[in-house]
């Protein structure tokens, strides 16, 4: 296949702006004609929705959640940034785009991110009207705080809720079309196939998790914000039902899947307790603004935290990386975890943990400056491990939190089958090899509230669309696939639980493709998961029947994708014989183990094609050239 | 731990539903109550029984989704806590567990312990917003926000339309979460303009849905996960009766053009 990235001519400042006037309309009275579906109701779904239904487009919106204010989304905590320079700091819209680059281990499109960094201004005036409750100065102006990856204080945020508050502004604004009938909402509904007709986009196959009924939805363009596939992993900072059903759908109906080995690891989540665990909590990143990461500088001290003089503690970040300390950046903060736990000094009862320590900020700024900032993070840290965060240090480790790779799109945000544009998480575009605290938000938001919502109108002005509804042949088709592949898991009545492979393929991952990779545990994985997928289709236990709400059937959906998807994670790993951000290959790396990039053979997007069951995919290359931005060695010392 | 279960089963809408007693054995005092939950439908389903079907997405007390009557108490014994954030260690060893749905004429079963409460959505669909079209804004740092305004707002918009404060009300009344709504956009100098239109809209949609009146009665602000205070209904009905009297000189002042 044909790589497009559809990047306009001109100067980088310029791209967005002169595309804008570029791009074709659709006038408002033929906005109605045009059905657009979007599946996944989160900050890029949701927005997505709502600002093409006030277009006037006929939007109808699905998720799988009871309400489309549930989706993911609600669960970021920390921020998100804005070059919005109000703290006079020298922060400005290439400076955000600069360090976004930069922190994504160049290895994105400079194009895409310095639009991002536009729109990020336009972000927070646009949540402010709607009425999200950022934090403020007593004089009434917007806070912000610094966050990863940034000397800048850019990041504006809502306690420690800031994604929920952001995703209830755009479930509002949603709810109001629903109001006003120009959205459809299909809550508890899950997309299980694309339908491609003619080379284009023209529809969805659902299934109705209460009825069962698979349906059809026929539109004239497909808008997919389903988010991240974390899950792969089994335990992430994912919801439950975070999956990739969506995605990997639309890959195998041609879809390019682009860099998916590029997971992201957040260095600050609760450890792990035991083997009924069944996900991990993150603590915002945010608290390293004031909690000091270290651990014992002797191997093996099991000496209780207060005991430990501070002459007897290593405070790696602040050590290894003086000038941004314990703000570095995600994946390197979370390699130097790994590391000083590698080496026998980790914490807690299974020396998986390394200490988030409040003391010298209470001691600065007293207790009750740290309650207003943190407190609600406090006080879950507490609920869940049961200690008091401000009497002794938290115990924190990295988890799988956010997958950088995605579908395919180009500066459209259209995928390479026309007609599908993919939004949010669920794309590639952005972040590179690594995201910068505080940018999902910005990004979902940028996709849905300003970019798709204009680019789609130049896609449906220029396509001659024939007459398609839901009783076409291919409709039919897709739609007896979904019937039949759930017939499958309902007949095979094995003897393990889906949730055991699902763990079991969370380890396998977790093992050979989670912070460190080299090549014998990636061929491992990959004669591992091909195993373990033969022994689900043979052997797994899925109970109930089709026609009602069967939360196992939902499940056994879902892993047998992550199962298919994983295969592809690890191959993306193997292919790619560099390190860049989160995809850290112990084969490549500085002689002070730090990640080493290859720009001459890997400064390139892997965009992998489906060539059908059983036949290795194909991997097309988008190259990617820096004109801005200085490609460097990241440096965080 | 050990644990005796009893559990609301009901097969489905129309389907009469009883409490059917299951073991919980060997659970971790560390795990959460919807992992105990797990460690028994990995053994129904090993056992070829039907897993019991409950709501729950994020696990980490943020998206709503989970809501589980707990020995009669929505999201069980602990303030300020969602069922999904309450761990074994608050229960003693070998008790005996009241599990049931939401029971809420406005939330009717749908399996087992999940409920539908789309209702929610629709009070919020009724007049939960700001209409602010995109594109329109103005500069974030135009509109001036007292940081107390802005504090009252957040803590009313921490509502996570679980619905639990209907659940543990004896009326069966949604107006905690209607009133948090209404506070939070209230609050704010960007909710004004609609703030008495929004009001009537979405206490009319939240009768409308069959959930009953507010008698202060108090239950709902223990039940809530998100300790959201009853003074947020205090202020619903002051601005429901302001905009009751206001809409009528709205008219009034039309019509002298």
């Amino acid at each position: 296949m044909e790589l497009h990235p559809r990047v306009p001519a001109g100067p980088i400042e310029q791209k967005w702006e002169k595309h804008l006037f570029d791009m074709k309309l659709v006038n408002p009275a033929n906005k109605r004609k045009f059905t657009i579906i979007v599946v996944g109701s989160g900050l890029a779904g949701g927005s997505g929705a709502a600002t093409l239904a006030e277009l006037g487009y006929n939007v109808k919106c699905f998720c799988f959640q009871d309400s489309p204010r549930r989706a993911h989304s609600i669960a970021a905590q920390g921020g998100i940034n804005a070059a919005k320079n109000y703290q006079n700091d020298g922060d400005s819209v290439y400076r955000l785009f600069y360090d976004t680059v930069k922190g994504g281990d160049f290895r994105s499109r400079e194009a895409n991110v310095y639009r991002l960094a536009q729109l990020s201004v336009n972000i927070i005036d646009q949540c402010v009207a709607q009425g999200v409750p950022f934090a403020r100065e007593y004089g009434g102006l917007l806070a912000n705080r610094s966050f990863g990856g940034a000397q800048v204080s850019r990041t504006f945020y809502a306690r420690g809720q800031t994604g929920q508050q952001l995703l209830l502004g755009a479930y509002q604004a949603l709810e109001r079309q629903i109001g006003k009938g120009s959205v459809r909402m299909y809550p508890r509904t899950e997309m299980l196939d694309l339908v491609v007709i003619d080379g284009i986009a023209r529809g969805i196959v659902t299934r109705n998790l209460i009825t069962g009924a698979i349906e059809s939805h026929a539109a004239d363009a497909v808008v997919l914000g389903t988010g991240g596939y974390g899950n792969v992993f089994y335990l992430s900072t994912n919801a439950k039902g975070s999956n990739a059903t969506a995605i990997w759908r639309a890959y195998k109906r041609g879809a390019a899947f682009a860099n998916p080995c590029y997971t992201q690891i957040h260095p600050t989540c609760i450890p792990k307790s035991g083997e009924y665990q069944s996900k991990l909590t993150l603590m915002s990143e945010s608290l390293r603004n004031d909690g000091r990461v270290w651990v014992p500088l002797a191997k093996g001290d099991k000496r209780p935290p207060g005991q430990i003089p501070d002459a007897e503690r290593d405070y790696y970040l602040e050590r290894m990386y003086p000038s941004f300390g314990n703000l570095a950046p995600r994946d390197i903060a979370s390699r130097a975890a790994k590391r000083v736990c590698d080496e026998g000094r980790g914490v807690g009862p299974t020396g998986l943990g390394v200490y988030l320590d409040f003391a010298s900020a209470i001691k600065r700024l007293g207790v009750e400056a740290i309650r207003e900032r943190y407190g609600n993070l406090f006080e879950m840290y507490q609920r869940i491990t049961d200690e008091n965060p401000y009497l002794v240090p938290m115990r924190i480790y990295p988890a799988v939190h956010y997958t950088m790779g995605g579908l395919w799109v180009d500066y459209n945000l259209m995928s390479t089958i026309p007609g599908l544009h993919v939004v949010g998480e669920a794309n590639f575009s952005d972040h590179g090899a690594n995201r910068l605290g505080a940018s999902a938000l910005m990004q979902g938001l940028a996709d849905g509230y300003f970019i798709v919502s204009n680019t789609i109108a130049d896609y449906l002005a220029s396509q001659k669309f024939s007459p398609v509804d839901a009783t076409h042949p291919a409709f039919r088709e897709a739609e007896a696939q979904v019937a039949s592949r759930t017939k499958r898991f309902l007949s095979i009545r094995g003897t393990r639980t889906v949730d055991s492979f699902h763990r079991e393929l969370g380890n396998i991952m977790w093992e050979y493709c989670g912070m460190s990779r080299n090549e014998e545990g990636l061929r491992t994985a990959l004669r591992l998961i091909p195993e373990l997928r033969e022994e689900f289709w043979r052997d797994v236990n899925v109970p109930g029947s089709a026609d009602t709400l069967n939360q196992a059937l939902e499940k056994a959906g879902r892993v047998a994708d992550f199962l298919e998807l994983a295969e592809l994670i690890c191959l993306d790993a193997l292919e790619r014989r560099e390190s860049c951000g989160g995809h850290f290959r112990e084969e490549y790396q500085t002689p002070d183990g730090e990640a080493l990039r290859d720009d001459e053979h890997f400064a390139y997007v892997a965009a992998w094609e489906y060539a059908g069951d059983g036949r290795p995919p194909i991997l097309n290359k988008e190259p990617l050239d820096f004109e801005y931005v200085h490609l460097a060695q990241r440096s965080y010392k | 731990m050990n644990f005796t279960l009893r559990v609301w089963r009901q097969p489905g809408p129309a389907t009469p539903g009883k409490m059917v007693e299951y073991n919980a054995t060997e659970i971790s005092p560390e795990a959460s109550f919807l992992e105990m939950m797990d460690v028994v439908n990995e053994q129904l389903t090993l056992r070829g029984e039907e897993p019991i079907a409950f709501d729950h997405d994020c696990r980490e007390g943020i998206c709503g989704s989970c809501a589980m009557m707990i020995d009669g108490m929505a999201h069980g014994p602990n303030k300020g806590t969602a069922t999904c954030q309450l761990h074994m260690r608050s229960f003693a060893d070998g008790a005996t567990i009241f599990v049931e749905p939401w029971r809420v004429r406005a939330f009717p079963v749908v399996k087992d312990l999940c409920v539908d409460r789309s209702a929610l959505d629709r009070i919020i669909s009724a007049g939960g917003f700001i209409t602010a079209t995109t594109g329109g804004a103005r500069d974030a740092n135009e509109i001036l926000v007292p940081k107390v305004a802005q504090e009252l707002a957040m803590d009313a918009a921490a509502c996570i339309g679980c619905g639990a404060c209907a659940a543990a009300c004896p009326n069966g009344s949604a107006s905690l979460f209607t009133a948090a709504k209404v506070a939070h956009l209230g609050e704010l100098p960007q909710g004004q303009p609609e703030r008495f239109r929004r009001v009537i809209a979405m206490v009319a949609q939240h009768d409308a849905e069959g959930f009953g009146g507010c008698t202060l009665h108090g239950e709902c602000q223990i039940a809530c996960p998100k300790e959201i205070s009853i003074d947020t209904i205090s202020r619903m009905s002051r601005d429901y009766m302001t905009a009751t009297a206001a809409s009528r000189e709205e008219k009034a002042a039309g019509g002298t053009g």
